[in-house]
């Protein structure tokens, strides 16, 4: 007997029996044989308190750290009721909703979480999620090239890495060329775009970019739509609350990771992206779509709508492969919003700007770090240092500090979020005088 | 009661709040910072709510919704099994869930061995060479798996290799994973249960072939009895076999992909391995290779060298698929169920699993139409009603359940049958639990000659009844300033 299988030995025989073989074997006869039943090599199973054990020494082996580091994970706070909800079985537990009688609260949770990703983005329409950021800008690439018929997309420079990583891989395999727009004092060239519009599906340009600094892309809108091409906005949706939404800088399409709206860092993952656009091409996009409706009754309801674009149907020729999103961590991004609201949202963006800057100028008086851009930053900025940055990380590392990242052999990003406290900034910035003495 | 039926903007009312973060300790003050042409323009409706509304918002919300806490889910083809608590509680513990990805290898050992251990686990247990768990879904790996298809072939010059067979029969994703991965697709008439068709499948199969996308067990819940003279076929002509790892759970115990020549696989640890559906995501879908293709599996892998976990870039690898490393708290669940169940009931699952899908489907070939006789795995598709003469639907048939308090099966999947429920019980429901749905189908199927007209307009219990999809499809709402 084992705890999560509820089968007796006299349940068995007589199920075995209605059947009409005589062991749980005779189930398995129409596999050849010399495919036989492998005897796997691997430990016995751990109890709860073995298990329990064995996840304390993992945790051992990995260091919780005070958190100066960002580069598209943030370590924002996380208000305490939103594990709360979002563990209740009833969340957790469910399916997709294709039966909509009876996963009305997932429904409703995605069409609230849809109100809310179009309102920051002031975008039309959004979707119900996609895997993460990354992600979400190469079906954003898709949605482009299948629009214009042009298989070709432009990136700045100013992307995060890993962003222009993923969106190369998805582009290679669709033979969709990718061209680079060059950068100047840390924001995209205008210049080198300028000439670079012509054939192209669009543009991809980010704001924060990848060095902090808020991008204005209205001017780049303008070039890439005169010559008929997307423009493409990967926003951290933290910051929409205050700067100019992608479709105020004229975006067809916004896309980005919504992990800064309070999901926990968890190594990576589970994150979320989101992808939102306008009604013209609304029939384009990826993924699920909740929408509203009436039930027999005249009652309102929710359903997943638009339904023939998807692979369940269209199946070759559906919009995309995606036959599933992170639906949780939606409904994560929901309650946060919620909880924090149209005040709480602000405030956080109040203390990103006070504790980064804060930062910065403390550095700065060291003597040991100068600026690089004169941009407009909210939490996340590059300095110029003359330590040796990889040691500075391993010195750091030891103190229980994680150090900015490593840009170039001279310039490191820190991210100082509404979480630090002033006693952890001063801190830090103490740890690293005594770094260099 | 009247169900509670208020959107959170709803409840929204100047001024309230639901979070305050404090003072402020620095002079630097963003409001006079922000240059005009950076200011956003458009107010926000984002609610001004307080903490009790959100809560009490969201509880009442959640139920409206049916999980597996709440009642029998034998959903097919999508393995919907009981998600331990424990493993949540072990994605939870803090010095697992606050690492940042960016940290330091060094300061992050717990997490790559969580990583690791879990590639070897799921290379042990499907024959498979090496893993990589940075795909964020089952569609996702699928995807992946084509890519190192695409690039296996690339790199040997193969570069006239532009087609892929799936059968007629295969899941949605498989031809649309294809068409993004840049294939060609050849459908390949299926027999009438479900395998390959050996005779198609020879007319099919040309030098240009790259490979073919199967599931084993297939969509119907058939073994592949012949899938070593479809792995002959393939390999005759270099082509690789994909499989769709959506049904492995039928076969834990019992057979191994790798063993009967697949070469590139994906998994849905949120199926076999029990991590929680969560509405639909987040999933995770780790894509395994055999030995000849280790090198072009997606970046970075964890490997272990002297006792210490280090992120490495494959030499021949499609590039990154995922910003980091998959859906890492996911990837916790399906390590902790592993480990949880050990060698001993990892041999079980399939066993219990298929126990309960024949049990069902002996239990009801009398009331429900079973195109295909003989032994399921994992889960059992019957074609509607024997008795059709009433008119009843498998869409009623659905729909009724829903007033019983059981989850339907999938209905209309596979398309082979006009009327298809296919119903998956798992491991880990009780002949009790399975009785008592046996029960209620038997009921509906009486309730056809009875009463069908109360069927045909079920359910009359659930929150909403029969939704107007045709109309939210027509004049789409959807945003809250769309109402």
């Amino acid at each position: 007997m084992f705890k999560y299988f509820p089968h007796t030995d006299k349940d068995i025989q007589e199920m075995l029996d209605k059947i009409g073989v005589n062991t749980l074997d005779d189930l398995f006869l129409d596999i050849p044989k010399q495919l036989k039943r492998p005897d796997y090599k691997l430990d016995r199973g751990l109890s709860e308190i073995e298990l329990r054990n064995h996840f304390s020494g993992l945790a051992k082996k990995n260091k919780e750290l005070v958190i100066f580091r960002g580069a598209g994970a943030y370590d924002h706070y996380i208000p305490s009721i939103i594990p709360h909800i979002v563990r209740r079985e009833e969340f957790l537990t469910a399916y997709t909703p294709y039966q909509p009688e009876i996963a009305q609260g997932t429904l409703q949770y995605i069409f609230e979480f849809q109100s809310m990703i179009t309102d920051l983005t002031g975008m039309d329409v959004t979707n119900a999620s996609m895997y993460d950021g990354s992600t979400a800008a190469a079906e954003a690439m898709f949605m482009a090239t299948s629009q214009t018929k042009k298989p070709r997309i432009l990136i700045s420079n100013t992307v995060f890495p890993h962003v222009i990583e993923v969106i190369k891989t998805y582009a290679l395999y669709r033979n969709i060329e990718v061209v680079m727009v060059s950068e100047k004092d840390g924001l995209t060239d205008l210049m080198d775009l300028s000439t670079k519009t012509l054939d192209f599906a669009g543009f991809i340009g980010q704001t924060p970019n990848k060095y902090g600094l808020v991008e204005d892309f209205t001017e780049a809108s303008e070039l890439v739509k005169k010559d008929n091409g997307i423009m493409i906005v990967y926003a951290d949706p933290q910051v929409l609350r205050v700067i100019k939404s992608p479709r105020e800088m004229g975006a067809d399409i916004a896309c980005g990771d919504a992990q800064s709206l309070g999901v926990p860092l968890s190594f990576g993952g589970a994150y979320l992206g989101y992808l939102a656009t306008t009604d013209k091409l609304l029939r384009k996009m990826p993924g699920r779509i909740c929408g509203i409706t009436k039930d027999v009754d005249g009652k309102r309801g929710f359903v997943l709508t638009l339904q023939a674009r998807e692979q369940h149907i269209r199946r070759e020729k559906a919009n995309s492969n995606i036959c599933s999103n992170q639906s949780l961590m939606a409904l994560w991004v929901t309650v946060y919003l919620s909880i924090m609201g149209k005040q709480g949202l602000k405030e956080v963006n109040d203390h990103c700007f006070a504790n980064s800057h804060y930062l910065e100028s403390e550095l700065i008086k060291t003597g040991l770090f100068s600026k690089v851009h004169e941009g407009f930053y909210i939490k996340e900025f590059v300095l110029k240092t003359s330590l040796d940055i990889d040691k500075l990380e391993s010195y750091l590392l030891k103190k229980g500090y994680l150090s900015g990242l490593k840009m170039d052999e001279d310039k490191i990003a820190f991210s100082v979020t509404e979480k630090r406290t002033k006693e952890e900034i001063d801190t830090f910035v103490s740890l690293i005088r005594g770094f260099k003495a | 009661m009247t169900p509670y039926d208020k959107l959170i903007f709803e409840l929204s009312k100047e001024q309230r709040i639901g979070a305050s973060l404090g003072p402020i300790s620095s002079e630097f003050i963003l409001d006079n910072s922000i240059p005009l042409s950076l200011k956003r323009q458009k107010e926000t409706y984002l609610p001004e709510v307080s903490e009790l509304d959100v809560v009490r918002h969201y509880s009442n919300v959640s139920r409206k919704n049916f999980g597996i806490e709440t009642g029998f889910y034998p959903l097919g083809s999508c393995t919907m099994k009981y998600n331990p608590k424990i493993n949540e509680e072990m994605s939870d513990i803090p010095g697992i869930k606050n690492i940042h990805p960016l940290q330091p290898v060094s300061s992050a050992q717990g997490s790559l061995q969580i990583y690791y251990e879990t590639a070897q686990m799921l290379s042990e247990l499907s024959g498979m060479h090496t893993f990589s768990l940075n795909p964020y879904a089952g569609a996702q790996g699928e995807l992946a798996g084509l890519m190192i298809m695409k690039a296996y072939h690339h790199k040997k010059g193969n570069k006239h290799k532009t087609k892929v067979i799936v059968p007629d029969s295969a899941h949605g994703t498989n031809p649309a994973s294809a068409t993004v991965a840049g294939f060609e697709i050849v459908e390949v008439k299926s027999n009438k249960d479900g395998t390959v068709n050996i005779k198609s499948l020879k007319e099919a199969i040309s030098d240009d072939i790259a490979g073919i996308m199967l599931t084993n067990p297939n969509t119907l819940g058939i073994f592949e009895k012949d899938i070593l003279k479809v792995k002959r076929l393939i390999h005759q002509v270099d082509g690789l076999l994909y499989y769709d790892g959506a049904n492995l759970n039928a076969l834990l115990g019992y057979a191994r992909p790798g063993d009967m020549g697949f070469d590139i696989i994906h998994i849905n640890l949120h199926k076999t391995f029990s991590t929680p559906h969560g509405g639909g995501g987040p999933g995770s879908g780790p894509v395994g290779v055999c030995k000849k293709l280790k090198d072009f599996l997606p970046s970075p892998l964890v490997e272990k060298k002297r006792n210490q976990f280090a992120l490495v870039n494959p030499k021949d690898s499609i590039g990154h698929v995922s910003s980091f490393y998959g859906n890492f708290s996911v990837i916790i669940k399906a390590y902790s169920y592993m480990m949880t169940l050990g060698k001993e009931n990892l041999s079980k699952v399939g066993a219990l699993s298929v126990l309960n899908a024949n049990y069902i489907k002996e239990s009801l070939k009398n009331y429900y139409h079973l195109p295909i006789k003989g032994l399921c795995k994992h889960e059992v598709v019957f074609d509607g009603l024997i008795d059709k003469s009433s008119g009843v639907t498998t869409l009623d048939v659905a729909k009724r359940m829903l007033d019983f308090g059981v989850h339907p099966p999938t209905i209309y999947f596979p398309l082979v049958f006009h009327q298809s429920l296919m119903i998956e019980p798992v491991e880990n429901e009780s002949k009790e639990t399975l009785d008592h749905f046996i029960g209620i189908m038997k009921d509906i199927a009486l309730e056809a000659k009875t009463n069908p007209d109360y069927l045909k307009s079920a359910p009359h219990t659930t929150v909403v009844r029969r939704l107007d999809e045709v109309q939210a499809a027509r004049k789409p709402i959807v945003k809250y300033t769309d109402l």
